[in-house]
């Protein structure tokens, strides 16, 4: 697909440049936490990392199979692929101070 | 009167059969169907055993396909830790019946930043649940959870929405929990689980483990409360129910010979009842394993499968022993009418034996066995664990048509109206057997103790081993009671001399009464002789008057004629 072609574009650049951020997150449909999460990551992204990420979000409704696959227990949650080490981030990603911290972000 | 239907069909709770043997007899017939089960105990205790035997029974024997979801062990490792139990899970796998989920949550890999819930869990069970068509789950354990997570109050709203959703799912679902202080498991799992509490405990006693289960709920359902020992051995988890719920064996009014025919006399006449329980107690070298041996030696050459369970000697040391009293064992084994088991009792504790011979009995299917000597067993459990290993033991072998004897070393002399074991109550007959000291010497002697359901001898019988076999001595009373050993063989002796001197005696006497007849019968002949002369005598006179009267008479006919002058 599409997507998944940006997605292998992405991946390369991330190894071009190491502060380029890989970023999965995972949602289930429009439930009201997912929802809260994909509002305040786009926020936080545009405040902090502009430009400088990829972004892929997954609702695991879609993709049931993905569930065991990828450990998935409480959603949303958001991955970080790049740059190691990977991290997850679970909730609704309301606490930016600690989104921050697990994307391993200085707060400007 | 009223036109409503009578609704006499009652719904009961559906149950679903763990296939863990015996735990579907004393939940009358498994877990509540559709509904979470906890199963909850320490470390080690069999939780997750437990649990995978609920699932491989249900993918393999009743076509229920099963979802096992794994919180601390990797799939792999699980698989290799319940090969040794005979559970192939790789091929279970790949048929679809079993399917394995490793769900690893990594405290320090994780940030939590908000509000969340376990919907990746709902999802990823409810996957796997609709691709095998899974009616089973296990969720082993859950508990693990509240370690990679930390808010609470999202993880116990979750749970409950867990268990809900399962039920709605109408999947049989086990719980394992870690058992916390003071209560049933660390965080509490019981509040959210209602319908069936399951509680694994784990006790080592004199260094020997006693693993034990306990139903603590079950509702809408009755089950047996007792702690109920269970083992885990190659055959995965074996539950022993105490003593079944019933009484109801079949009594038989057949009778088994004891393989010593003055003891059958004693026993009215024909020995034990089939599938009756027989003890035979006594002090140390009085003979039991003697006993034992006739009896199974007789039954052997009946035709009768049995089997030797020996606590104490080997098989070979039985053998040889019992051949010194021409009782040969070793033919009935080459025929295969008997088979021995010997163990020694401290090589496992009290339920491995228990289950070790009701297994050889499921398997030789016998008709008589004997158990040489129960008293051991003591070593390995306290009395009262003996006692209930014995009552579950006798039971089950009269639900399994079984004679058996027991052999039970008195130790104390004082104690001879009381086995150590506290089983004389449950036994049908028993026989004990003690030295009677007198003279210097000892002697063997048995007596019926009791023998339900039968007329039986009151004495005390003299017992003696013998190179042809064993054989009880008649009862010798002399002028002081009974007398046994040498003091009867004295006593008999004496009474043998006296009878020679008395048949001598009586035959003196007849000679002098012949004697005397003798003299007697002569002197009447003589007296007879006498009698006759003088008879005869006396006739003579008589003739001789008669003579001269009628010649008197004639006389005076012709003198008168001579007057008439007729001449």
């Amino acid at each position: 697909m599409n997507e998944n072609a940006q997605w292998e574009e992405n991946w390369d650049d991330a190894q071009a440049d190491s502060t380029h951020y890989v970023l999965r997150l995972f949602i289930t449909g429009a439930s009201a936490n997912s929802r809260r999460a994909v509002i305040n990551l786009k926020d936080i992204c545009e405040k902090y990392i502009k430009d400088n990420y990829s972004l892929e979000i997954v609702d695991v409704h879609q993709q049931k199979s993905i569930a065991a696959k990828e450990q998935l227990v409480a959603l949303p949650l958001l991955i970080k692929i790049s740059p190691s080490p990977e991290r997850r981030l679970i909730g609704d990603l309301s606490d930016t101070a600690r989104v921050l911290k697990g994307l391993g972000i200085s707060e400007k | 009167m009223s036109s409503e239907p009578s609704n006499t069909a009652l719904t009961l709770l559906k149950k679903t059969p763990s296939g863990i043997n015996g735990l579907d007899q004393i939940t009358a017939g498994g877990l509540p169907w559709g509904r979470p089960t906890l199963v909850c105990g320490t470390a080690g205790s069999g939780k997750t055993l437990f649990a995978m035997e609920f699932l491989v029974h249900g993918a393999r024997d009743f076509n229920e396909p099963g979802i096992f979801v794994a919180f601390e062990e990797k799939s792999e490792e699980l698989t290799v830790n319940v090969a040794s139990l005979g559970f192939d899970l790789e091929k279970l796998q790949a048929q679809k019946l079993i399917k394995l989920d490793h769900i690893r949550i990594e405290r320090s890999e994780i940030e939590e930043t908000g509000e969340y819930n376990l919907d990746g869990l709902f999802i990823r069970l409810g996957y796997a649940i609709d691709s095998i068509g899974a009616k089973r789950v296990v969720l082993d354990t859950i508990e693990s959870l509240f370690s990679g997570l930390t808010n609470e109050a999202i993880l116990r709203a979750e749970l409950r929405r867990l268990f809900e959703w399962l039920k709605e799912k109408k999947v049989t679902t086990i719980i394992t929990g870690e058992k916390g202080e003071g209560t049933l498991t660390r965080q509490g799992l019981e509040e959210y689980v209602s319908d069936c509490v399951i509680l694994l405990d784990h006790r080592v006693e004199n260094k020997i483990s006693t693993r034990l289960l306990r139903i603590i709920k079950y509702r809408g359902s009755v089950h047996g409360t007792n702690e109920y020992p269970f083992l885990i051995d190659e055959d995965g988890i074996s539950v022993l129910p105490v003593t079944s719920l019933l009484l109801n064996h079949e009594a038989s009014t057949e009778r088994i010979p004891s393989g010593i025919p003055a003891l059958d006399k004693m026993l009215g006449g024909s020995g034990f009842f089939k599938f009756s329980s027989i003890l035979v107690s006594g002090t140390a070298g009085t003979g039991k394993t003697s006993i034992a041996g006739s009896f199974i030696d007789q039954s052997c050459k009946d035709g009768r499968k049995s089997i030797y369970f020996a606590f104490e000697e080997s098989p070979q040391q039985i053998i040889r022993n019992m051949r010194s009293i021409n009782v040969d064992l070793q033919k009935h084994i080459d025929s295969g009418l008997l088979t021995f088991s010997a163990s020694r009792p401290t090589q496992s504790g009290l339920e491995m034996h228990l289950l070790g011979i009701t297994r050889l009995v499921d398997k030789f299917k016998p008709e008589v066995i004997v158990l040489d000597p129960i008293s051991n067993l003591i070593t390995v459990g306290s009395a009262s664990e003996v006692k209930s290993l014995l009552t579950r033991l006798i039971d089950y072998l009269q639900g399994a048509n079984v004679t058996v004897m027991f052999t039970a070393l008195a130790y104390n002399e004082n104690k001879t109206e009381q086995t150590d074991e506290g089983i004389s109550s449950l036994v049908d007959a028993w026989l004990l057997v003690r030295d009677i000291e007198s003279n210097g010497e000892r002697n063997r002697g048995l007596y019926v103790m009791k023998s339900r359901g039968m007329r039986h001898s009151n004495q005390v019988r003299e017992f003696v081993i013998s190179d042809e076999g064993l054989r009880l001595v008649d009862v010798f009373l002399g002028p002081e009671g009974v007398l046994t050993g040498s003091a009867r063989e004295t006593q008999q002796l004496v009474e043998r001399t006296s009878v020679v001197l008395r048949d001598h005696a009586v035959s003196r006497k007849d000679r002098e009464i012949e004697r005397k007849r003798l003299v007697l019968e002569s002197k009447i002949a003589t007296l007879r002789e006498e009698f006759e002369s003088l008879q005869e005598e006396l006739n003579k006179s008589y003739v001789e008057d008669e003579l001269k009267k009628s010649v008197l008479d004639e006389n005076r006919i012709q003198l008168t004629r001579k007057r008439d002058g007729s001449e």
